[in-house]
């Protein structure tokens, strides 16, 4: 029986710019039940990577802030927990991979010593066993040899293998969450599917529930069940998998899945950038009060620029923020 | 295995680099103007024709450049570095006596400098705005543009002079008795004030290096990846970036060391200091010409030595480094 294991409540995140204070997360709700991999897709710098950040703790303050909101963990309000219970969770309970494996692990440490410094950490095993552990690891996400390269350093492995350490980082304290930041936008399309099967299969294997950001629809349709579509700072679209992919509500999310026409019959293949909606994203802290989608919409009407839209069920799960679904409605 | 290999190729290279100061040196003296047997027949107070022939076949004077060469090389390899015309004495023997204080004086400082160095850039790094971080841009500032000569002027004025607590000169007093705990002492107490002021331009160059370096490397990936893994504040600082901070200060400081060095003779002549600085100027206002290419040739042996080590440390720091086959 699914249950729900970490819920993020109206969260706002502000960050002090040059221009003023930019709304980098607004009123972002998500959750996520046990067993569970979520998606959240978007273009870059809609506020994917700070929503998970945000989540670890980990955003950075100054010159960020934490402006609303609430992230429970079992009924825990993280936001309102300090740095020690923080440090308690990071690595532990809730646990991330990033999108840069060549320069997110420590250089002058070899892998082995840097997966077992979490063990060691969170379970106070011993340098022998925690070594145990990060061997066991290794071989549990695919690394070849894995008694032999557990002594290597980072600069020793591909990107592809650096990423596999960092998911067997990631998982050594059997954390309940793991959030995947664009794990394979840095590696080849080879190594991405082979990235994504490993992740699938520790997922069915360990029961870990996963927050898999990417602006990859491919990867979404492999992995997640649920789908969050995330624009300039908000949630604009949000539907379980099949929904999204099949019957889109929010000309964003059109968009997106357009980019990908062969998406339901061959996923893992190739993936071309999201890049043909016409336009790009507008800096935050031009945002008026309408709909921040609207200056690339070919729906936009007077009523769009002027006012923001409400977030609205379409269907059992099935939440659309758009005054299109109200039009429709109405006629 | 590659490790040993490579060690090994440093070694050579040291070795071959020793081999081109001898024959250097050795041309130096060669074309020096003046009879060299002129002169040893002054120092032994005659020079008629017979004992001058004398002398040069005795001294091998008469050979062929090449001949002369070899036979020199072979003489420094076995560690003969010739006589002192002013002690009377073998030039090893000299330079060999003088070298412990020297050598006490510029490692000190050395790791001082580096130690401390690498501390301040840490401490000032994690408040890149606070009032420490601006004290060691001024400290740096003084101390890089300050000469040396001058800052140690300045600290025997406020030590010595105004404050009185720390000797003028030195490497002990001359009365106290070596090698008692006393001694040790008092050796530490002289040390101070030489050590402080050739020290402190590269404190001061540290600290800046430690600082920018510490603040790339806060921002980096992996400090990130450490903080996400639930890693304290320490643990951060401490293990995950003050190995990587030090690597371009240790760089930095090995290829610096002949420059420290030759700081040394300065600070060495300021303090009275016994060591090789003080002999390598005594020597040149005797005109002492063995002892001075005795120096010259020891104080290459011996940066060569220490840019080795640092080498060495550095691969054992860097992993990149150890494993990588470029020498
Ligand atoms: N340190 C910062 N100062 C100001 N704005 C920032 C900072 N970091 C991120 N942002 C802004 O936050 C927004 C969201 O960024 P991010 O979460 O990294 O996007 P994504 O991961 O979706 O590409 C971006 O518009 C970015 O410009
Ligand atoms: S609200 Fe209007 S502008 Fe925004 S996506 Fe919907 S139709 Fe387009
Ligand atoms: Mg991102």
């Amino acid at each position: 029986m699914a249950e729900r294991l970490l819920s993020v409540e109206g969260l706002r995140v502000e960050f002090k710019t040059r221009d003023g204070i930019a709304k980098v997360i607004d009123n972002l709700s998500i959750s996520l039940d046990t067993g569970e991999t979520l998606g959240i897709v978007g273009e870059s710098g809609c506020g994917k990577s700070m929503t998970a950040l945000s989540i670890m703790g980990l955003v950075p303050i100054p010159p960020g802030r934490i402006a609303g909101g609430r992230i429970l963990l079992d009924g825990e309000d993280l936001l309102q927990a300090n740095e020690q219970r923080m440090r308690e969770v990071r690595g532990n309970e809730i646990s991330m991979i990033f999108q840069e494996p060549m320069t997110s692990l420590n250089p002058v440490y070899s892998i082995g010593n840097q997966i077992a410094e979490t063990a060691r950490l969170h379970e106070g095993l011993s340098r022998a066993d925690a070594m145990a552990r990060a061997l066991e690891m290794l071989q549990a996400v695919g690394i070849p040899a894995a008694e032999k390269r557990i002594h290597e350093y980072p600069h020793q492995m591909s990107g592809g293998m650096r990423q596999r350490v960092m998911i067997a980082m990631a998982l050594a304290c059997k954390p309940r969450v793991l959030i995947a930041d664009e794990p394979t936008t840095a590696l080849d399309v080879t190594v991405q599917a082979q990235i994504f099967d490993l992740l699938n299969d520790l997922k069915e294997k360990t029961g870990t529930a996963i927050i898999m950001i990417t602006h990859d629809m491919g990867a979404i349709a492999e992995m997640a069940q649920r789908v969050v579509v995330m624009y300039a700072g908000r949630i604009i679209e949000q539907a379980g998998v099949t929904q999204i992919l099949t019957d889109p509500r929010h000309p964003y999310t059109q968009g997106l899945i357009r980019c990908v026409p062969h998406l339901t019959r061959n996923p893992t293949v190739e993936r071309p950038p999201l890049l043909e909606i016409p336009g790009v994203v507008p800096a935050l802290s031009q945002l008026g009060s309408g709909c921040a989608f609207a200056p690339r919409c070919p729906y936009a009407d007077a009523k769009c620029r002027a006012e923001m839209p409400p977030s609205r069920a379409v269907d059992s799960g099935h939440d659309v923020a758009c005054w299109l679904t109200e039009r429709e409605a109405a006629a | 295995m590659q490790f040993l290999t490579v060690v090994a190729r440093r070694f050579l290279y040291a070795f071959l680099l020793l081999l081109a100061v001898i024959v250097f040196n050795f041309v130096l003296l060669y074309l020096v103007p003046g009879d060299i047997a002129e002169t040893i027949a002054g120092e032994s107070g005659g020079a008629s024709a017979e004992l001058m022939a004398e002398i040069r076949r005795s001294y091998g004077l008469d050979q062929p450049f090449h001949v002369q060469l070899l036979t020199y090389v072979g003489k420094v390899l076995q560690g003969d570095l010739g006589s002192s015309y002013y002690f009377n004495a073998p030039v090893l023997d000299l330079i060999l006596g003088r070298l412990g204080p020297t050598l006490l004086l510029v490692v000190t400082a050395l790791l001082l400098a580096i130690f401390a160095g690498t501390l301040f850039g840490v401490i000032a790094a994690q408040r890149p705005n606070g009032i420490f971080s601006h004290f060691i841009t001024i400290l740096a500032l003084i101390g890089f543009s300050a000469p040396v000569f001058w800052t140690a002027f300045l600290l025997i004025i406020l030590f010595v002079s105004i404050l009185q607590i720390m000797p003028l000169s030195g490497l002990a007093e001359p009365l106290s008795e070596t090698g008692t705990w006393k001694w040790y002492l008092d050796v530490a107490h002289h040390l101070f004030l030489p050590v402080v002021s050739l020290s402190s331009i590269y404190l001061a160059q540290y600290s800046r290096l430690a600082r920018a370096s510490m603040m790339d490397i806060l921002g980096s990936d992996y400090i990130r990846t450490a903080r996400a893994k639930g890693l304290g504040q320490r643990m951060i600082i401490y293990k995950h970036a003050l190995r990587n901070a030090v690597i371009p200060v240790i760089t930095i400081a090995g290829l610096q060391f002949s420059h420290i060095f030759s700081g040394a003779v300065v600070i060495e002549t300021v303090f009275s200091w016994p060591g090789l600085g003080t002999l390598a100027f005594e020597s040149i206002l005797r005109g002492d010409t063995p002892t001075i290419m005795g120096i010259l040739f020891f104080s290459a042996f011996v940066v060569i030595v220490f840019n080795l080590l640092t080498d060495l440390a550095y691969r054992i720091i860097d992993p990149r480094i150890r494993l990588s086959n470029t020498a």
